[in-house]
């Protein structure tokens, strides 16, 4: 039977974006299943002489790698009974309850098993797990994680875009290389960008194990996250580690002085079809209680590259959540995704990420895609370039911390020229490659990698060769960048190297301040404890979040209004009479029109539209005069007014921003025969059809009504902080019982 | 005085970092083992993270302070020899008490551990 061709209702809804979006139906042997499976372990913990002899329903005997090493070091067993016993809704109770200190939810999820808090976490719904994410996260201040990449792996676009990223605001840059062998050459651009634009920026190279580890061990980079963890045994294989190689690579990251974290999340163990019928939630309780066993400070969780298989699924969302506040509760640091655009849908990718961005994480995103989509190297975020405005706004919006600021254009272009240029002559000095004026200027001014044109892709991995196999370590760049003239970022470098030695940066979930501060769970411990406690940002990082670059105050406005201003036009000619002509009409102007206000909301001057209305009354054989009317700003009063003085009982009612209207002069004040009330959509052609409508009430003829523009834009959003500053200075020259007077029509066309 | 508490903080050459000024790498004067992590730092850094709840964080940091002691290739090949299928039971606790007797206790028992699961988890080679 063929299909039914859907009704254009459902049609049109089908060429929404949101239907690009892949929704499967929950299927638990797939491991398609967000927060409980039937094949998920009913929590158990069993303590023999000190030792778990069962764990999540599985006998010691039979513990697969991943139980073991949980089981051998991962539990609390002090707390273990106490924790195990608690009922999960008391559990998830205490989680959410401002009046139990974080402390005491550390110490009973240290002695619950994966199962167990799994169940717990489970119970939560959305605004508890905000409210649970706010008092749980680690670090006092939030803070973000940026994403820097490009299709080239240019070096001086690397370096600049490192250098806006830094100025941003963001703690730590992440980036990768299409090409692995430019992975070093990368590393370093992105070390001196950083460095340019601000101090204490921590700075990592997402590649294959060894080679990262190697750069850490050079001191290009600073932290490591992409050390995967998995739920299940098989996965975990596949993945060629075990919990004990990733223990020690653990290890061998401290002992160079490196931070790092783990990486899991949801979906990883569906793609591979090795989920053995398990909830996400459970098999990344798993990954979490393994990531606290092993001694990771950390975990980038919340999905990752397997977000959007999450989020395919029922109450997916909820699931990300809950990951990352599973590792905030092993007392981890949490980096919490939103680093892997979910959807093709503006509004699913927002609902996402907004509700960590309210709550408030150590990192908000583990990548927040810095540069463009299409540079975006690990693949595009759930927000990039294209949304750092957005989210800026949202910040502002909210009143929270998002770790991000406004920086002023003129302070982007000099950080960028300075990062790409210090860049170049790094490159220079040390052998490494050179580029030209003219690339300098291209990766200055480029939004993304396409606006470099044709470029040397060879220079970058003969460069990074170079790098690797002369044995460049960080001692080598500072010494480069002293000796080329860029001495303040040669000694950030050099200060952020000296600072790394005391480890305090190795401690659960720190940063950097630009201070050169860490802030950690042990320097900066999160307080909440309910309304009026936890952190606030302090006045001036208020002013950073409010301060976005759009916003505009009554001074702008009027200094824009100002410039629109005509000598000559709109002189005053002395006090309004009434008219006796039958063909007179008035059009009555608002208090500061001719005065402060010169443009209306549409773009055209205020005499332009004056222009209009009289040639639209002309037309139809009558004469207007202008009024001005100063004893109120309302349109309606002033066009009943105008009304009343016209020889011919007819009025237009205008208001400097542009809205009119013919009023009648034995009509109430808020009647009225026409009104155009969209300022901003009006054109002259209309403002000229009013003035012939004005025109035919005014001879008792037949008008041709006009119809308001329609648009399904947000005209309100977009005008009306402008409204509320052009009505502002059309009130300040309110003088009650003012005369009104009548203005020159000199210059109105 | 650092958060750790330490008097001063060392870089793993057993220098001291006020010496690691811009003005001595100028003059060619500090290298890769100066501005490594020192193992003090490290286990001083493992009492501070039992002081915040996390024993699991300072056994990791203390197991760092041993590595300090190994060459970057020794590392990655005590990382690699761990990977799955890379080595028998008897290679494991060979490394392991190599290790030991190397003073590298705790890395050491690591090895013998896995030793012991891998051969039942079919994780040797």
């Amino acid at each position: 039977m063929a299909e039914e061709e859907p009704v254009g209702r459902i049609r049109f809804m089908d060429r929404q974006r949101v239907n690009l979006d892949g929704f499967a139906v929950e299927d638990p042997g797939l491991g398609l299943v967000a927060l409980r499976s039937p094949a998920d372990p009913e929590p158990s913990l069993t303590i023999s002489g000190g030792r778990v002899t069962e764990l999540d329903g599985v006998a010691e005997a039979d513990f697969d790698s991943i139980d073991a090493y949980i089981a051998r070091h991962g539990l609390d067993l002090a707390a273990a009974p106490e924790a195990m016993s608690l009922p999960d809704a008391e559990f998830a109770l205490r989680v959410i309850s401002p009046g139990v200190p974080r402390a005491e939810i550390i110490r009973l999820s240290a002695g619950a098993t994966p199962a167990k808090l799994a169940r717990v976490l489970a119970l939560l719904r959305p605004a508890e797990l905000g409210l649970a994410m706010t008092k749980l996260r680690g670090r006092r201040t939030p803070s973000n994680q940026a994403h820097v990449t490009n299709r080239l792996d240019d070096p001086l676009l690397l370096a600049a875009d490192s250098a806006t990223a830094a100025a941003f605001g963001f703690r730590e840059i992440e980036t990768t290389v299409p090409v692995l062998a430019d992975a070093p050459s990368n590393a370093v651009a992105c070390l001196i960008g950083a460095a340019v634009a601000a101090q204490g920026v921590l700075i990592q190279c997402s590649v294959e194990e060894a080679l990262e580890l190697e750069l850490g061990m050079r001191g290009l980079t600073s932290y490591a996250e992409t050390i995967s963890l998995y739920g299940t045994e098989q996965v975990f294989t596949d993945g060629d580690d075990t919990p004990w190689s990733k223990a020690f690579l653990t290890s061998a990251y401290a002992s160079r002085g490196m931070k790092m974290r783990v990486s899991s999340g949801a979906g990883a163990e569906v793609l591979m079809a090795g989920a053995e019928g398990r909830s996400m939630l459970y098999l990344e309780a798993r990954c979490v209680a393994l990531a606290r066993a092993i001694g990771a400070q950390g975990v980038q969780n919340g999905g990752i590259d397997g977000a959007s298989v999450a989020a395919s699924v029922p109450g997916g969302l909820r699931e990300l959540m809950s990951e990352n506040l599973m590792a905030m509760m092993r007392n981890l640091e949490s980096c919490s995704g939103n680093d892997a655009l979910m959807s093709e849908s503006d509004m699913r990718r927002t609902s996402r990420t907004l509700p960590i961005v309210l709550a408030g994480s150590d990192f908000v995103f583990s990548g927040f895609g810095s540069i463009q989509r299409y540079d975006n190297m690990f693949g595009p975020s759930n927000f990039n370039a294209e949304d750092i405005d957005d989210f800026l706004a949202m910040q502002r919006d909210w009143g929270v911390d998002g770790g991000l600021r406004t920086v002023p254009a003129g302070r982007i272009a000099g950080l960028r020229r300075e990062a790409a240029l210090a860049c170049r002559a790094v490159y220079r000095h040390l052998g490494l490659a050179d580029f030209s004026d003219e690339h300098v200027d291209l990766a200055v001014d480029a939004a993304g990698s396409k606006d470099l044109g044709p470029t040397d892709t060879l220079a970058v991995v003969s460069a990074a060769h170079a790098i690797r196999e002369g044995g460049l370590t960080v001692v080598d760049i500072v010494a480069a960048l002293d000796e080329t003239g860029y001495e303040d970022a040669a000694e950030r470098i050099m200060d952020m190297t000296r600072a790394r030695l005391s480890g305090d940066y190795l401690q659960t979930a720190a940063i950097f301040d630009e201070s050169l501060r860490v802030l950690s769970l042990v320097t900066d411990p999160n307080d909440y404890a309910g309304p009026g406690s936890g952190y606030e940002p302090g006045p001036a990082r208020q002013a950073e979040i409010d301060a976005i670059r759009q916003a505009r105050g009554v001074a702008d406005l009027r200094a824009e209004q100002a410039a629109s201003a005509t000598k000559g036009v709109l002189e005053p000619t002395g006090p309004a009479a009434p008219g006796q002509d039958p063909r007179d009409v008035v059009i009555g102007v608002s208090p500061a029109v001719g005065r402060d206000v010169w443009r209306s909301l549409s773009g055209l001057t205020v005499p332009e539209v004056l222009g209009e209305l009289l040639a639209g009354l002309e037309e139809e054989g009558c004469t207007g005069r202008v009024v001005r009317f100063g004893d109120t700003v309302d349109l309606g009063r002033i066009g009943l007014a105008a009304a009343r003085l016209a020889g011919s009982g007819i009025g237009i009612g205008l208001q400097g921003k542009g809205t009119a209207l013919v009023h009648r002069r034995d009509l109430a004040p808020l009647a009225n025969l026409e009104l155009y009330s969209v300022a901003p959509s009006v054109t002259r052609e209309l403002y000229r059809l009013l003035g012939g409508n004005a025109a035919r009430h005014a001879k008792g003829g037949t008008p041709d009504p006009a119809r308001n523009p329609y648009s399904d834009e947000a005209i309100e959003a977009r005008y009306h902080t402008t409204v509320i500053a052009l009505m502002a200075l059309e009130r300040a020259w309110v003088r009650p019982g003012a005369a009104a007077e009548e203005l020159s029509r000199e210059g109105l066309q | 005085m650092t958060l750790s508490g330490e008097p001063e903080v060392r870089g793993l050459s057993g220098r001291p970092v006020r010496e690691l000024t811009l003005e001595a790498v100028r003059h060619g004067e500090v290298s890769v083992p100066d501005v490594r992590i020192h193992p003090g730092a490290l286990e001083a850094q493992a009492v501070v993270a039992e002081q915040h709840a996390n024993p699991q964080l300072a056994e990791n940091l203390r197991r760092a302070a041993e590595l300090t002691a190994l060459g970057d290739d020794e590392v990655l090949a005590i990382y690699d020899a761990l990977r799955p299928g890379r080595s028998t039971p008897a290679e494991l606790t060979g490394l392991a008490a190599s290790l030991a007797g190397r003073g590298l206790p705790r890395c050491a028992a690591l090895l013998t551990e896995a030793a012991e699961v891998y051969a039942r988890r079919g994780l040797t080679r």
